[in-house]
């Protein structure tokens, strides 16, 4: 399915122009075009984004990944309190998820100082959750895909038979 | 005696690629479309396999032929794949890359004076080879306008008719050519009629975007004459680990064994154990990478038009063969261009008669290089010419 094969590629770099996808997909411009159109309308597309080796900067970035349980109660469901945590600008990703706790939560921030105190003054307090583990982030390897190595790791000769 | 190389030695010049590799590692900033070789690295589940070999310390020499068990699994793979029924005991042997089942099969076969058709340009070691063995080669130029594919005019045209022996090799190292059923039929009949052994090196038989690759010795009457070549250095992104195996009838695999038992005793053991892995659980990795290919494959086949290099569409392997601009030699087009632009392209002399005025081009390599190197092969054309 083409579309599907557009999406593949526009995962893999959402700056390729259309002509390029083009070039690679047995898709004519415009149908590209088109298709990514009808990807973003569908809601498929949500937008794009940079992926950003923080390391390499040298201001600095903080970036944690927060563990939350929950209580539920008569009330209250999972997407009430995922919607009262959504909308915080420090929280970037947010999933509810199975196993030992309930809802995974990546927060980003410029010191460990206001990470730390954006969950205890405004994470810990919500009524429902019974419990946050925060572990910060030490080093990135890999971010959407992208490995973050510094890509010069090509050994081969430059001419082989 | 001193060290004098022998006369068969001297008849052998120096690759036409090693001038450019000097230049090419004078800088720094070269992109680099001149590799014969995969950019992605062996699939995991191989390497693994490797490491947990030499764990057990699985290092001691295996059957000359190569393990039974590789045998078994390259004998189903093969008949699944391509049609190819070979008997695992008697009619595979592998190999230490498919490089040396080629000069096993010339050794093997070709006695000094025999006649070698070899179906040109490809792959540069033929021509050594039927050199060290002692044979003649008889280059047989195929053209542009039949997409380089082998044609019984270009055999006939050649003298082919002739000869004892063919080299075959599809889809084809430089021009990215493939032989499909309808064209491979009349060269089978043309092998039969005049008697030629056929050597055909398939080594990137996966690496075929569009259609199905076949095998000529899955023709009537061919599969007596012929030695098919495989490995898994292309489709396996396996170069450097050197496994390859050659399918034969059982007395020739017998001859080709006398000479691997003595000159290589067996294929690198580590390598078996990875190859074995890569046929049992490494399809899906092989797929990702073909399609990977062929989206690169289709990039720089309509970069190269519209850039006013003319590209026929090639279909194998991950080369491209455009034509270099009328005024320039293939050399010099290619030097200047890996001088001015640090673009590091073949001359596709290099790979003999045939494929003067081209370029070959591997798209071995990611896609923003890909688009890097012809945005500067674009300057380069606007500057001067
Ligand atoms: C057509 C062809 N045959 C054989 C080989 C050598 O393969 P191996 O690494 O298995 O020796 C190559 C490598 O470039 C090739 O292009």
């Amino acid at each position: 399915m083409s579309q599907r094969e557009v999406l593949e590629l526009l995962r893999e770099n959402a700056r390729y122009a259309a002509a390029d996808v083009a070039r690679m997909t047995d898709l004519d411009e415009s149908e590209v075009e088109a298709a990514i159109e009808d990807l973003e309308a569908a809601g498929v597309v949500r937008g794009y984004q940079a992926v950003v080796d923080w390391d390499r900067l040298p201001d600095e970035r903080v970036r944690a990944e927060v563990e939350l349980n929950v209580t539920l109660d008569r009330e209250t469901s999972y997407d009430d309190i995922a919607e009262r945590l959504a909308r915080f600008p420090q929280v970037k990703a947010l999933r509810l998820v199975s196993g030992d706790y309930d809802f995974d939560m990546e927060v980003e921030g410029d010191s460990i100082r206001e990470v730390s105190r954006f969950i205890s003054e405004k994470v810990a307090p919500v009524p429902e959750i019974t419990q946050t583990v925060t572990h910060y982030v030490m080093t990135s390897y890999k971010e959407n895909g992208i490995e973050l190595g510094d890509g010069d790791d090509d050994d081969r000769l430059s001419y082989t038979p | 005696m001193t060290l004098e190389p022998s006369e068969r030695v001297r008849a052998v010049p120096p690759s036409g690629i090693r001038r450019f590799f000097e230049i090419a590692e004078e800088r720094d900033d070269v992109i680099s479309l001149g590799v014969g070789e995969p950019d992605f690295s062996t699939p995991w589940a191989a390497r693994d396999a490797a490491i947990h070999s030499l764990e057990r310390g699985r290092t001691s020499y295996t059957a000359n032929r190569g393990m039974a068990d590789l045998r078994e699994s390259i004998a189903a793979y093969v008949d699944d794949r391509f049609d190819l029924a070979y008997d695992p005991g008697e009619e595979i042997i592998v190999t230490a890359g498919a490089s040396e089942a080629v000069d096993l099969a010339f050794r093997a076969f070709v006695d000094p004076g025999d006649v070698v058709a070899i179906s040109q340009p490809s792959y540069i070691s033929y021509e050594p080879g039927v050199t060290f063995a002692g044979g003649e080669v008889l280059p047989v130029p195929t053209r542009e306008e039949d997409e380089f594919r082998l044609t019984v005019d270009a055999l006939e045209a050649a003298g082919a008719a002739d000869a004892d022996a063919l080299v075959l090799c599809y889809p084809n190292n430089p021009t990215g050519a493939v032989m499909d059923r309808g064209d491979l039929a009349s060269v089978a009949e043309f092998a039969r009629e005049h008697d030629l052994a056929v050597f055909s090196d398939e080594i990137y038989a996966e690496l075929t975007y569009e259609g199905e690759h076949a095998s000529i010795a899955t023709f009537e009457g061919l599969r007596e004459r012929t030695v098919v070549f495989n490995g898994f250095s292309k489709a396996y992104a396996m170069t450097g680990l050197r496994l390859g195996y050659a399918l034969a009838p059982a007395e020739a695999v017998t001859a080709m064994n006398r000479v691997h038992q003595y000159g290589m005793l067996s294929a690198p053991t580590t390598a078996q154990h990875a190859a074995l892995e890569a046929l049992d659980s490494c399809d899906g990795d092989v797929r990702e990478m073909v399609d990977a290919y062929d989206r690169r494959r289709r990039f720089v086949i309509s970069r190269f038009r519209e850039i006013g290099m003319p590209c026929f569409e090639a279909r194998g392997a991950f080369y491209v063969f455009p034509e270099v601009p009328d005024g320039w030699t293939a050399e010099a087009f290619a030097e200047e261009l890996l001088r001015e632009e640090g673009v590091a392209v073949v001359p596709g002399d290099v790979f003999g008669t045939g494929g003067e005025g081209h370029l070959r081009v591997s798209y071995a390599t990611g896609l923003e290089e890909l688009r890097e190197a012809l945005a500067r092969i674009e300057s380069f054309l606007d500057e001067r010419v």
